[in-house]
């Protein structure tokens, strides 16, 4: 290590005074430090979001820049609660968002479970389970169209394997029934491992004396399950809920690629109807005012949510 | 060995094996099938029954690399013999290779705005994270909370204002303005992990440098920064992954320089309907870094990803 000037001269200078002369104040240096990232957020996440708001009163067209804009106030948020294709999307996304969660905790749950049974190799298998959810959810969403393709795909494929169905008499992404619930397999596939990692780590904060004190009293296998296991990972299970569930609120990439919102719009989810309005229709105040009330929706929910997690907590 | 009562028995550690293992094989069907679907021919990869058993091919690769034009028998015929693998593949189908495909271009910008964005989000997130962890900030708590509420933001909800004031500022479809964009959404998760990791590492050393003569800056890259190096891999990592897989920003702010594979890879088309061989290998090369990387590194990324749930 060469010694540079400043070290030999900070070592011969007192420490306080050395501070004094050449470093910057330690309230200066946290400004500098925390500066940058507040100036970052700031113009790319909370100025746009004020834009947002804005816009949301305007019947602005970002297409036609130079038309006046006006000011109607709460109109875009009035028709936008009246629109009953935003309020089937809210249904869609609701359908999505409860499958998906009921889906990833039982199985992302289970899995868990078993896992902490701590058999040999459980580590190195605990991560090939989680690959999936590392990967692109486009790129990933976009090679699953080829699976669930009728004729030649493999998910139908296996399906007629098991069942013995025709493989032309289903489409899974092509089929009003069907389609709602492929972007269900597909996401559960690709989530659960989540569940899965946030229960574990939840299983392995139980420490085992609590399990021997129950043996002791004699307390039965499943009782400890009810008793011990289930309230000791629950406050995990429910924050893995609270992140997937703003996730999915959100959710865009991994359903865009696999039903592009379709057949109609029975899988058009919220996000996409947004993007609709707000990139194809160019009708950007109305899609403002959209995207508020989602946010706010999920800001409102995961609060209550939040305050039921501490609720759990304490206990 | 020592035996616990509450260790489960070697029967009950057979079953949840076998039930685990089971379920990993399932899982990585998708995914296996895909990097099988990349060695096959177009006619083979549509082929039903699915062929599990098939001649490999490179077709996909070929196709995915260059744009081909069909040629006449003739044209072919009068063609000096072919120089490589690739150009004999291609000629197998009455076509001549015209160039190379955007792809290589793509997979380029992922690059770039992926570690572009991961070096940023990393730089500026250890000083706040440090600056946080060390110094007494007014109203720190809720600048934290304000850093993390960022995230609960829908992409598309921001989308619109961030598409006008790019179009404003002549940052549409340019690396920087994606690196800054990718920054920004990673930099509230930066921030929380980094900081968890240097409040870990004990205020004497630094504190002992300060004696020694050491400004703040000093003891902060000469002390800190070597102590908090695994966090900051491990919190890369994660900072990387997001880039390396966003989509909707990508496919609504980027259509040509700055592209990156996610919304490319779903647009390869061959000829006469979708090059599902070409797609899947678009799709085998962008994954599989990712994949190797989550088992190479899998302790730190698990950790990673629990992290928030178990500091709580």
């Amino acid at each position: 290590m060469s010694e540079t000037t400043v070290d030999r001269v900070a070592r011969k200078t007192p420490a306080r005074v050395a501070r004094k002369v050449k470093g910057l104040s330690d309230r200066a240096i946290a400004w500098l430090f925390v500066g940058p990232t507040i100036f970052l957020l700031l113009t790319i996440n909370i100025f746009p979001l004020i834009w947002t708001i804005n816009l949301s009163f305007t019947n602005f067209k970002a297409n036609r820049p130079n038309r006046a804009v006006e000011y109607i106030g709460l109109r875009n948020y009035e028709r936008i609660l009246g629109d009953s294709d935003i309020w089937l999307s809210m249904q869609a996304t609701a359908h999505f968002l409860f499958w998906t969660l009921f889906f990833q905790v039982l199985i992302g749950f289970t899995l868990a479970w078993l896992i902490n049974k701590k058999f040999k190799g459980n580590d190195l298998w605990t991560t090939i389970i989680v690959l999936p959810m590392m990967l692109s959810p486009a790129v990933v969403g976009n090679f699953w169209t080829f699976l669930y393709q009728p004729q030649i795909g493999l998910f139908n494929y296996v399906i007629t394997f098991f069942t013995g169905a025709d493989p032309s008499s289903f489409q899974m992404l092509g089929s009003v029934d069907l389609a709602p619930w492929s972007i269900v397999i597909v996401d559960t596939w690709m989530w659960t491992p989540f569940v899965m990692l946030i229960c574990l780590a939840g299983l392995r904060s139980i420490p085992d004396y609590i399990y021997e004190a129950a043996e002791i009293d004699r307390a039965s296998k499943l009782r400890q399950f009810f008793t011990i296991t289930i309230p000791m990972v629950l406050p995990f299970l429910m924050l893995a809920v609270l992140f997937r569930g703003i996730e999915n609120f959100k959710m865009f990439d991994l359903v865009v690629q696999l039903t592009g919102g379709g057949p109609g719009s029975t899988t058009e989810m919220a996000s996409i109807n947004l993007k609709r309005e707000a990139f194809e229709k160019w009708r950007t105040g109305y899609s403002s005012a959209f995207a508020i009330i989602l946010f706010v929706t999920v800001f409102g929910l995961a609060s209550i949510y939040v305050k039921a997690l501490n609720k759990v907590k304490e206990r | 060995m020592s035996y616990s009562v509450t260790d489960p028995s070697k029967r009950q550690k057979f079953i949840a094996g076998t039930l685990v293992i089971l379920y990993a094989l399932i899982t990585m069907v998708p995914l296996v099938w895909i990097m099988m679907t990349s060695f096959k021919t177009p006619p083979d990869s549509i082929s039903y029954p699915p062929k599990v058993f098939y001649q490999p091919s490179l077709e996909g690769y070929v196709n995915l690399f260059t744009t081909r034009t069909r040629v006449s028998a003739e044209k072919l015929a009068s063609l000096p013999p072919p120089e490589n693998f690739a150009e004999e593949i291609v000629r197998s189908r009455n076509m001549v290779i015209a160039g190379p495909s955007k792809f290589g271009g793509r997979f380029l910008n992922s690059v770039i705005i992926g570690f572009g964005s991961t070096f940023l989000s990393i730089f500026l997130g250890t000083l706040a994270a440090y600056a946080f962890s060390r110094f007494k900030i007014p109203l720190a708590d809720d600048l934290l909370f304000f850093i993390l509420s960022t995230r609960m933001m829908p992409p598309i909800a921001v989308a619109i204002p961030i598409f006008l004031m790019y179009r404003q500022l002549g940052l549409s479809d340019t690396h920087v303005g994606m690196i800054l964009l990718y920054t920004a959404v990673n930099i509230s998760l930066a921030v929380w992990l980094l900081k968890g990791f240097i409040d870990e590492i004990p205020r004497e050393y630094e504190e002992a440098a300060l004696i020694d003569g050491y400004t703040r800056f000093q003891a902060f890259y000469k002390v800190v920064l070597p102590q908090a190096a695994t966090g900051i891999a491990s919190t890369a990592i994660f900072c990387l992954i997001f880039a390396w897989n966003e989509y909707a920003f990508a496919v609504l702010l980027t259509s040509g320089t700055a592209q990156t594979a996610p919304p490319f890879i779903p647009t390869i088309i061959g000829v006469g309907g979708l090059d599902w061989p070409a797609i899947a290998a678009g799709a085998t090369l962008f994954l599989l870094p990712v994949m190797i990387f989550t088992v190479l590194l899998r302790k730190h990324l698990l950790r990673g990803i629990t992290f928030g749930a178990v500091r709580k």
